[in-house]
């Protein structure tokens, strides 16, 4: 393999070059992304950054001295892939032939349909993004947020502690029942009410209203919520429009095996573009995490350099950390799995607590509220029994970080 | 040196947590060697003494990063610079520490918990 192309130049295309150097990868290696900046981390933008804690500076994904011997393309995507020669087809006109490809182009923001143009109405997944919500967030008022998930809490977090008045609006019964459950979500976005910031549940967004720039937000109950600003949370959807008609099989993401592989030789995925294959769900699974992108890419490229002959071990179980309200939220495995949760330590009602997702009594997620320590202890213990998982009939389907 | 606790009270792959300020984390290898950095990760505030231990390695609870436990250097961010390293003296069953005098690399301001998000 003389020439390796990874598409997708954040977290999972950073982990995968690292990944084909470290593995002893000595040929050409040529980073491609969309984005005109080096790769940067996303959690502090609904966080400390959003918050104004820490800058520009803080968010390098790169060592300072790091120096990985890559051509990096940024500022243009990938248009198309012709898997005949294997290259990459960019916007810009250009085209990278490579023997091996690495997928790595992530997720966007699910927008609401019809709010395209109104001022005032954010998203939140790329830099830009999140410098114009801290310019918003600091002239204050009334912020509405669309969608309960974790990134929807983290922003209502971050705009309370700079003294928004907040209201969240989730569609369904309870926030983060897809990747908590319906009990631990309840408990978890008890949080909002403590904090000072209005939760709706249940009940779906039916438009907004406003001019040149958003005013309302109207409910399907026929309520109306004033708003100064609104941030739509519900979701990312995977980045793979550019792979129609290359052959690579695609449902919900770039579908792989449990090593990243995809059906095309010397083509892998990784990150919150990749549904993997994942043995304890018994399902193809997209793992929308930040541990998920860092983690697997370097299986991924163990998998592309043997060219899927290496044996390996599964990857860890998914794992997922949020903070809100200067509560330190930690997750692994499926809770989807589960048929009982039982708080071990602590209590739900200090919401500091560990609780443990058991079927059939066999520990299948860990949820750590302010418990670090019992958390890494257990997550290591999940990590230890996921090598050789119990058999388990295929899941609802695993939630993301998004909502 | 500052005696810190009985070499049969921290059993081999855990840590013990020496609430000076800053704090410090001693850690009793799986091979049976004693280290001792600084409990704070140098990214945000985690308590490295909550970590996962791995030969002479410990994972940040939070985000992954690796430290090095003899010589504090860290493999990848987030976190991108080293911890603070001390020296340990074990006698007679007992964990002695000499604290290091250089200047810690502690995280910005204990960044997620005191300064993001807490409303
Ligand atoms: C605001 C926010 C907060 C988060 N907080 C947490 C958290 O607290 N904990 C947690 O576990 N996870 C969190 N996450 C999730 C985590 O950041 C993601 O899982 C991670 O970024 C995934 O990395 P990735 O490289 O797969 O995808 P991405 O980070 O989405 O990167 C994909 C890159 O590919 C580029 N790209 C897309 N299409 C193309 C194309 N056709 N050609 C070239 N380039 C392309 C994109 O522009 C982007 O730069 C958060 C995410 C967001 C947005
Ligand atoms: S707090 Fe340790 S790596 Fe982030």
């Amino acid at each position: 393999m003389r020439t390796v192309a990874v598409v997708g130049a954040s977290l999972a295309g950073l982990s995968a070059a690292r990944s084909l150097r470290k593995q002893g990868f000595d040929g050409r290696l040529v980073l491609i992304g969309d984005e005109p900046h080096r790769p940067y981390d996303r959690p502090p933008l609904s966080k400390e950054f959003l918050s104004g804690a820490v800058g520009e500076a803080d968010l390098a994904l790169e060592g300072d001295d790091e120096d990985l011997d890559a051509e990096w393309v940024l500022g243009s995507g990938a248009v198309a892939l012709d898997r005949g020669d294997r290259s990459v087809r960019l916007a810009d006109g250009r085209s990278v032939r490579a023997d091996g490809l690495v997928i790595a182009t992530g997720a966007a923001a699910r927008t609401l349909p019809g709010s395209e143009g109104l001022e005032g109405v954010h998203v939140l997944r790329t830099l830009e993004d999140a410098r114009a919500l801290r310019d918003e967030l600091a002239s204050g008022g009334r912020l509405v947020v669309i969608g309960g998930g974790f990134i929807g809490a983290e922003v209502a977090s971050t705009a309370r502690g700079l003294g928004l008045e907040v209201t969240v609006v989730e569609a369904a019964a309870a926030p983060l029942a897809g990747p908590l459950g319906v009990r631990m979500g309840g408990v978890v976005s008890s949080l909002h009410a403590l904090h000072g910031v209005t939760l709706l549940c249940g009940v779906g967004v039916k438009a907004l209203s406003g001019r040149r720039r958003v005013e309302a937000v109207l409910l399907e109950d026929g309520r109306s919520l004033p708003a100064d600003a609104v941030v739509v949370g519900v979701g990312a959807r995977p980045c793979v429009d550019w792979l129609e008609g290359s052959g690579i099989t695609l449902d919900n993401g770039v579908r792989c095996g449990a090593d990243g592989s995809t059906d095309v030789p010397e083509v892998v995925a990784v990150g919150d573009c990749a549904a993997w294959y994942d043995p304890a769900a018994g399902g193809h699974r997209r793992v929308e995490h930040w541990t998920g992108a860092r983690e697997r890419p370097a299986l991924a490229v163990t998998a592309l350099l043997s060219g899927g002959t290496a044996a390996q071990q599964p990857p860890r179980p998914p794992y997922f950390w949020s903070d809100q309200y200067g509560v330190r939220i930690q997750f692994a495995g499926h809770a989807a799995l589960a048929d009982s949760v039982t708080v071990e330590e602590g209590t739900e009602a200090d919401r500091s607590f560990l609780a443990v997702y058991r079927r059939s009594g066999v520990p299948v997620a860990v949820l750590g509220v302010d418990r670090p320590g019992p958390f890494t202890r257990r997550r290591r213990q999940l990590s230890s029994t996921a090598a050789a998982p119990p058999t388990v009939a295929p899941a609802a389907p695993m939630s993301s970080h998004g909502p | 040196m500052i005696p810190v606790c009985r070499l049969a009270d921290l059993p081999r792959g855990e840590a013990y947590r020496l609430e000076s300020d800053p704090p410090v984390a001693v850690f009793h290898t799986d091979d049976g060697e004693v280290f001792a950095i600084d409990d704070t990760c140098t990214h945000q505030d985690a308590s490295l003494s909550d970590g996962w231990l791995e030969g002479c390695e410990v994972e940040c609870p939070l985000h992954a990063s690796r430290f090095d436990l003899r010589t504090g250097s860290v493999d990848a961010p987030p976190a991108r610079l080293p911890v603070r390293t001390h020296q340990v003296l074990v006698e007679d069953g007992m964990i002695y520490l000499a604290l290091s005098e250089a200047p810690p690399n502690l995280p910005p301001c204990g960044v997620a918990r005191l300064c993001g998000g807490a409303a």
